[in-house]
Formats: C-alpha cells, sequence, structure tokens
C-alpha cells in the first residue's frame, strides 16, 4: 500500500515523540533535587532523549579529559619544598608542541650563568594552544598536565590570554584529584610519589621514599566508586564543593580567593619553617 | 556491466612486480627506474607522459587514478615533479610514477584525458605549486582565489606571520618570552607586491573569471526556444553561505529553468594550507592536525597518518610494527568512528531533503555515546588525537568515567568493556535497525533519491570517486580487501556494494557498511578480551621527536568517506630536525566533488542539494 513506508517511519517518530516525556512523568511526584534528577536522567536506565541545560547542569567530564595545561607545583605543605615547580625547563613541552603555544625562560645563575633546573618564566597561549596533550604526555618529568577546566571565555583577548606561571600553576594534589588513576600509573611509573629530582636526593641521603602501593605511601591508590553506593554518600569533596557552588554562584569567588589566601600562607609558614630549620642547621 | 568492471580490467595483465618491466621495455627511453634512496616506481620522461599514461591505463589495467600530487625539490634537486598513485579497481597495490619539470616554467601535460579524475587534483597543483597543465581545460586556481601571488606550497614562498622554516622555534625555548602574534606586521618582511600594482585602481578579477570559464558573461545571446519565447539561461550561486552545504562550499550553478546545465564547485573557503602547515610541523605535530581534516572521523585520519608514517619508518633499520593489541585497539576505534560517520552523513542527507534534524538526532543521539567513549579513552569527543608511530596514545582505562572537579561524579561510571560490549552488541544495531525502519520504506525518500544524482560505475571510476560514491555506483572496491592493512586480513567481513548509483544506493551502502563495522566490531570484542594487559606499544613509549629515514611512502585507509590517503616525503638530514619534506592529503571529500558537476548535469536545482549531500563532504578535508 502507497504511504505504508511513511507511516512505519512516523511510527518511529512518535515513540521517540513519547520517550522524551517518559522522565518527565516518571519523576513528576519526586522529590529529588535537580542535581539528583539529573543524575538519574544521565544514568544507565534512562529513556529518551534528555537534554542538558548546560550550564546550570554540567556533563562531567572523564579522567582523560584534556583542556589547556596546568603546571605542576608541589604542595603548600610539602615537607621539603612547598610550591616549588615540578618543571625543570627542559623544552621538551615547547619543542613538541604542535602550534608551538609554550613559552619557556630557562632559569640561569646568577653567577655562574649556568642553567637552573627551573623555569624562571612560563607562558602558555591559551588562543592557540589545540588542547592535543602532547606536552603532558612528552614530558618527561610529569610537571605539565591537562586541565578539566574548559570555561576559559572571557571578554578581553589581548589582554589575558597568555597564561603566566602563576596562573598556570596546580599543586600536585590538584592534579591527584581530578585524574586518581592517571596520577597513581604514574606514580608507579616514577616509582615514588615525589618528584624524580627529590627522589634522588633523598636516595643520597638515604631518607625514606614514598612508594605507591608501598609501606610509606602516604596516599591510597584510586578507589573505583561502587554502582551500589548511595550517591550522597560518595566521599567526592570536589563534587559536593561545585554542587553547592551551583546555587550559591554569587558566593563563589569569595570563597576562591579565601582558599587562596589560605594556601598563600600556608606555603609561606611552611618556607618560614624550611628557613630556620636551614639556618638551624647551619648554626650548628 | 558491473561484473566487468570488478574483474581484472585487461585479460592477461602483468602483475605489479613485472609492471615497470613491461612500461621500460615497451618505452625504452621515456621510462626509467626511480633510482632515489627509499623510492620507488618510475619517472616518466615528461614529454611523453600522456603516452605511457595511455598504456598504463589501458594496457595495464591501472584505472583508478588515487592520488596525483606535486612536489619542490627545492634545494635537493631544483626541480619538481608530479606523483601519480594508479590503482587497479580489482586490488593490489599501486604503480607509481612521476614526472619531473624544472622549477623555472614548471610544465607537465595534463592527464585529464586519461584519468579524468586528475582534474582537481591537477588544479590543486596549478594553484599551489604553479605547475601548467597544457591540455587541462579548465587550468585555474582551486583553493586559493584568482589573483593571489605567488604559489603557497613552493618551498621558498613564505606565510602571513611566517617565522622560522622549521618546528620547533628557536624563539620558544631558553629564552621563551612570550608575544602574541597579532602584536607583529603580518608579513614582516615577507612582502612582495607586483611591479604593476597600483593601489587605486585594485579591482577584484576572482569572481569575472570564473564566469568567464562558464561561457556566460554579458554577451550571452538570448536564444529563443521552440515557443519563440526569448529565455535566457540563469547562474544561481548556491552557498558559500547556504546551509546545505555543510559548510562554506560553493556552486554555481547554470539553469535552464529548473534544469541544471553547468555545476561549477568553488571551494577553498577555509583553506588553511594544511600541507604547508604540515611541511613546517615535525613528524609528531602532524597528528592533531590531521584530526581537524575530517572533524568527523578524525580517529581514521589519524590511522592513515599513522600508517603512512610507518612505513616510511619500516624504511630505516630500528622500526619495530605496532603490537597487535595496538591494531585490535586501531581498528575498534576506526569501525566505530565509521558508524559515527554515517549515522552523522545520513542523519544530514535528509536535513538536505528536508526532514529537518528529526532523523539527525535520532543519529547523533546514538553517536553521542561513541563519543563518550572516545572521550574517556583519547580524551576528547572529536579532536581525539590518537594514534602514534607504532602504537595508540594509551590503552583503554578500565572504567569509563570521571572523578572530575565538576558535577556528578557518580553518574557515568561503567565497566569499559561492559560499556563496549553494550555499545555493539545492543545500542549500535538497535539504532541502525531504526534507521532502516525509519527512513528505508519511506516512499517521500524513495521519489525524491531513486534515480536522482546517477554515476555508472565507469564514470565513477573514472573520476577518482572513493568510498559510499564509488561502491553505491557498483565497484567493489574497498581499501580494507583491494590493499589490506592493519588486522583487516583476519577479519570477517563483506565490502557493501550497491548497483544503482543514486542517492538511494548511496543511503542503502551506508546502512549496509555501517552492519558491516558492527560485525566487525563482533569480531575485535574477543580479540580485545584475550590481549588484555598486553603492551599498546612497539617500543617502550612514544618518542617525542622520532627519526624517520629518507625516502617516499604512500599510506592510504578506508575512511568513513572514502579512501585516505597520506603521501609523505622525507629528506631530513638524520641528524638535524625531523620534519617532513612533503606531506600530502589526498582527501577524499575533495576528490568526490569532481563527480558532481557531471552528476548534476541535467538534474532539478532541488535536488543538487541531495547530491550533494549524498556525497557526504566534510569542508575541513576539502579546502584543508
Amino acid at each position: 500500500m502507497y504511504g505504508l513506508g511513511i507511516l512505519k517511519g512516523l511510527g518511529v517518530t512518535i515513540r521517540h515523540f513519547f520517550e522524551s516525556y517518559i522522565e518527565d512523568i516518571r519523576y513528576a511526584g519526586s522529590k529529588l533535587t535537580p542535581t539528583q534528577k539529573f543524575e538519574k536522567r544521565q544514568g544507565t536506565d534512562a529513556v529518551g532523549i534528555y537534554t542538558v541545560q548546560y550550564p546550570e547542569e554540567k556533563i562531567a567530564v572523564p579522567e582523560r579529559f584534556r583542556f589547556v595545561p596546568f603546571l605542576v607545583v608541589e604542595d603548600d605543605d610539602h615537607p621539603d619544598r612547598p610550591g616549588h615547580d615540578w618543571c625543570t625547563s627542559c623544552g621538551i613541552c615547547a619543542k613538541v608542541c604542535p602550534p608551538q603555544c609554550i613559552w619557556i625562560v630557562r632559569s640561569e645563575d646568577p653567577v655562574s650563568k649556568r642553567p637552573v633546573p627551573e623555569p624562571e618564566a612560563f607562558f602558555i597561549d591559551i588562543d592557540i594552544c589545540m588542547n592535543c596533550g602532547f606536552c603532558a604526555e612528552f614530558c618527561p618529568f610529569d610537571a605539565i598536565k591537562m586541565d578539566h577546566d574548559y570555561e576559559l571565555a572571557d571578554y578581553d583577548r589581548t589582554g589575558t590570554h597568555i597564561y603566566d606561571k602563576e596562573k598556570l600553576s596546580k599543586p600536585f594534589s590538584f592534579w591527584r584529584k581530578i585524574a586518581p588513576t592517571t596520577a597513581w600509573e604514574e606514580a608507579v611509573d616514577r616509582k615514588s610519589w615525589e618528584h624524580t629530582d627529590v627522589v634522588k636526593a633523598k636516595q643520597k641521603t638515604g631518607a625514606p621514599i614514598s612508594v605507591p602501593g608501598g609501606l610509606n605511601d602516604p596516599y591510597q591508590p584510586p578507589i573505583v566508586p561502587k554502582k551500589e553506593e548511595p550517591v550522597a554518600a560518595a566521599p567526592s569533596a570536589a563534587g559536593e564543593a561545585v554542587a553547592e557552588a551551583v546555587p550559591a554562584a554569587a558566593a563563589a569567588p569569595s570563597e576562591e580567593d579565601l582558599a587562596k589566601e589560605e594556601r598563600r600562607k600556608k606555603r609561606e609558614a611552611a618556607l618560614a619553617r624550611k628557613a630556620a630549620e636551614k639556618a638551624a642547621s647551619e648554626g650548628n | 556491466m558491473t561484473d566487468q568492471m570488478i574483474a581484472p580490467a585487461a585479460p592477461g595483465s602483468l602483475d605489479s612486480g613485472d609492471v615497470a618491466g613491461y612500461l621500460k621495455t615497451k618505452f625504452p627511453d621515456a621510462v626509467k627506474d626511480d633510482t632515489r634512496q627509499g623510492y620507488s616506481g618510475v619517472v616518466i620522461d615528461r614529454n611523453r607522459l600522456v603516452e605511457v599514461a595511455e598504456s598504463i591505463k589501458n594496457e595495464l589495467g591501472y584505472n583508478y587514478l588515487s592520488s596525483a600530487t606535486a612536489v619542490d625539490y627545492l634545494g635537493i634537486e631544483d626541480s619538481m615533479e608530479m606523483v601519480y598513485h594508479a590503482y587497479r579497481t580489482s586490488g593490489g597495490g599501486p604503480l607509481v610514477f612521476k614526472a619531473q619539470t624544472p622549477r623555472e616554467n614548471a610544465e607537465i601535460p595534463s592527464l585529464i584525458d586519461v584519468w579524468p579524475g586528475a582534474d582537481f587534483q591537477e588544479r590543486e597543483a596549478y594553484d599551489l605549486y604553479g605547475i601548467h597543465f597544457p591540455g587541462h581545460p579548465n587550468q585555474k586556481r582551486i583553493l586559493m582565489w584568482e589573483g593571489f601571488e605567488g604559489h603557497p606550497m613552493r618551498k621558498d614562498w613564505k606565510e602571513a606571520y611566517y617565522e622560522q622554516e622549521l618546528k620547533p622555534f628557536d624563539s620558544r625555548w631558553p629564552k621563551g618570552y612570550a608575544r602574541r602574534a597579532e602584536e607583529l606586521n603580518m608579513f614582516g618582511k615577507n612582502v612582495k607586491y607586483p611591479s604593476d600594482l597600483n593601489l587605486s585602481r585594485l579591482t577584484d578579477h576572482s569572481e569575472s573569471s570564473l564566469y568567464s570559464g562558464m561561457g556566460l558573461g554579458v554577451d550571452v545571446e538570448p536564444v529563443p526556444d521552440s515557443e519563440g519565447l526569448q529565455t535566457d539561461k540563469l547562474v544561481v550561486n548556491l552557498g558559500p553561505h547556504h546551509p546545505s552545504t555543510h559548510g562554506v562550499f560553493r556552486m554555481v550553478v547554470t539553469l535552464n529553468g529548473e534544469t541544471i546545465d553547468q555545476l561549477e564547485p568553488v571551494m577553498g573557503y577555509l583553506h588553511r594550507n594544511h600541507e604547508k602547515i604540515g611541511e613546517r610541523n615535525a613528524w609528531n605535530h602532524n597528528m592533531p592536525f590531521t584530526d581537524r581534516l575530517d572533524y568527523i572521523s578524525s580517529m581514521s585520519n589519524n590511522l592513515g597518518y599513522a600508517q603512512a608514517v610507518e612505513k616510511l619508518m619500516a624504511l630505516g633499520a630500528r622500526y619495530t610494527p605496532p603490537t597487535y593489541r595496538a591494531e585490535v585497539i586501531r581498528v575498534l576505534m576506526v569501525e566505530l568512528t565509521r558508524i559515527v560517520n554515517h549515522l552523522w552523513a545520513i542523519g544530514f542527507l535528509l536535513n538536505d531533503l528536508g526532514a529537518f534534524f528529526t532523523p539527525s538526532l535520532y543519529g547523533i543521539a546514538e553517536r553521542e555515546k561513541v563519543l563518550d567513549f572516545f572521550e574517556a579513552v583519547s580524551g576528547s569527543r572529536m579532536m581525539c588525537n590518537y594514534m602514534r608511530f607504532g602504537g595508540v596514545f594509551k590503552d583503554l582505562p578500565e572504567r569509563i568515567r570521571s572523578t572530575a572537579n565538576l558535577v556528578n561524579d557518580q553518574v557515568r561510571d561503567f565497566d569499559t568493556m561492559k560499556y563496549l560490549t553494550e555499545l555493539i552488541n545492543d545500542s549500535l544495531p538497535r539504532a541502525i535497525d531504526e534507521y532502516d525502519r525509519f527512513l528505508t520504506d519511506s516512499e517521500i525518500i524513495k521519489a525524491r533519491t531513486q534515480g536522482v544524482g546517477y554515476l555508472p560505475a565507469e564514470m565513477a571510476i573514472a573520476y577518482s570517486a572513493a568510498g559510499p560514491l564509488l561502491r553505491g555506483s557498483g565497484v567493489a572496491y574497498d581499501v580494507r580487501r583491494a590493499e589490506p592493512y592493519s588486522i583487516y586480513p583476519e577479519l570477517d567481513f563483506d565490502v557493501a556494494v550497491r548497483y544503482n548509483g543514486d542517492i538511494y544506493d548511496r543511503y542503502l551502502i551506508r546502512l549496509d557498511e555501517m552492519r558491516e563495522s558492527v560485525r566487525i566490531l563482533k569480531q575485535i570484542l574477543p580479540r580485545l578480551e584475550a590481549t588484555k594487559g598486553e603492551s599498546i606499544f612497539s617500543g617502550n613509549k612514544a618518542i617525542y621527536m622520532p627519526r624517520v629515514p629518507i625516502g617516499e611512502s604512500y599510506g592510504r585507509v578506508e575512511n568513513p568517506k572514502g579512501e585516505l590517503g597520506y603521501y609523505t616525503v622525507s629528506q631530513g638530514d638524520p641528524k638535524g630536525p625531523q620534519n617532513p619534506w612533503r606531506y600530502h592529503v589526498r582527501a577524499p571529500s575533495f576528490i568526490n566533488l569532481t563527480a558532481l558537476g557531471p552528476m548534476c548535469k541535467g538534474q532539478k536545482v532541488a535536488d543538487v542539494v541531495a547530491i550533494l549531500g549524498s556525497i557526504d563532504i566534510v569542508l575541513g578535508e576539502t579546502d584543508r
């Protein structure tokens, strides 16, 4: 019969049409918060197409997700070198960068003019960066990593899009937080949670080295969250922090500033402590 | 008719080993072996090129010209050459032949009469290298605009914001004080004005030369038709800013009433000289750039480039081929990409037919699941940058999940293998079947597509059409079977063929190919399980500046859109910087457009959009 094909096709359309409302009906009377609802509808048993209402709702990005790189620095409470760069300014990332968006100024010893393994300045032009991840992949010191923050829109293109070292630096604990599995794998490859240089120094003095999974390991291997676990009991501080920040968006910047300030104080305190120790040891 | 096309073209034709010998005996003074280190094929005296080419096509049966491209050997041989790769549609390796010309007044006879598929490729060589092709009926620029000064792929041409011949640039390290390129003068010291330039009398000739090439203009005589009405042909520009052109593509159409007399594709609006960028780049640098060619199927682009460079590396001593697991993962990615691409292509073909976004979105929803997988594995949904020379970026993760700093940590948390198994065994076949139910029997689609945009098999071969366009015309030619690569020889699948050569068959063949891809993927799953934990890299790790021995290679893969080929030449000093001397992309979207004009002739103007949609082009690849 002529037209049967069209009717058959329209059957598909109408099924899709109704399916898109099933979720609405299913959770119509429930007391779930919008966030919880979102999780249900993005889960495995969801039916129909459910649009993500960005920016109110966001799909979490996977661990390997790559956006503009950041530089790994030691945590502010690191016992030996708080806030120290992991980067040794070897320049491999700048060489391997396809669009050549990484600019590094290598430090020099002011007296001997010999290169010091620490970048004096480090710039990434985020307008040019193509987020390929080569810098992170080929860095021999795991010092540059791909960030997950993809919201970089800005009103001033000309003045703010060359990120300097201060803007790029993020503590190692941040990397462990956004990519626990990868950080774990890398630590296993390095045979320590510490930077290669720290390990070498410790080997010289015979100080204990924290081997991932070993006796002195301060961190647990990445836990694979179990599906049965209720969502609310998830131990992710990061998720909660952002989830809270969504309704209280106006308050977020000040919190961020506070955290920054706290970090700065911690770093200064640690540095002061270290200087005092050094002075004490020299005095002896 | 079609059986004849599939069978070996010439009875008693020679296999590829004897071909060079045959040519040398037949044309002793015109054909020489290419004896340069790492090169293959024959060099043909350019004055007798057409004669030899006719023999290659008609006597030896190399009826399919895959790639024709130019290379500038400035500073090495101070000559330019055209490199041709011809194949038999019955399968097998290429016959590589070259013709050389001095750089000044470069001239090589056109092969358009032997292989009409050389049309766009010769125009591209003329545009980018300035080689003239006597005998080409329409020799004008194709990617750059008419009136552009210079030929940008020549080695002595410098682009805007030119900084240094080869990457990595010295200014980046160790004294990398950042600056924005825009702060500099765009052309710096790199400006050449034509001697007769008069800025006050600058006129744009680009359009007038286009129209004059079509035999149009003010002096077209109105011809009275049979009823005595004076009619005139009408020129309509479809695009470049037209939603049906899938980007910035333009078709200049001459209409006789509603019927198309002539169609001229105009492209280059998205041209960024990908190949010049590629020659400034180091070998590794090009990998993420290939993502941006056909951005719907970046994984396959990656594979083609990786294989081309691996072929080159195999010429050297220290090369180990990719491990089995790496090959399995590669095929997994490529076949998923094929499904993604065809879901997209069918959706947008329907868009072009007027079914505004309903079918597209059904395909896109399914595509989303594959992209989620790509994102979890490679780190990006579309710009995957996943393949490396000798392996892949990273093994599949244990779980597809995020522990990221955003909301909804626990929402998407799947075991990778379970996710893949569900996807391949369940969800993708369901989506394909749904498309089938939804569209295949629809009378509207049949009315709009059956018998429209007809491309006969012999024309498809002659115009170097590839992929679904070629196979929809009844030519069972698939690189995966014709010249197998990776682990395809051990996989069980059929080459999909349809025989009517119209839009409807091109739609059906995409459905068939998706089903075949699912069939391949089902065989990949046990292989993935079996190789779990094995190395994904032949060496230790990807090398950041790989050494590539001197030579040439042509790596081609069956991309979802057709045959994607990379012609690479390495001339690098083994101790110096490692950059490709030549990096050419044989883009299927670009060459498939050669057949657009002939397919549209005599059709109605409303069908043009559908015919273009059935070719399935991506402008990132067409314009490069």
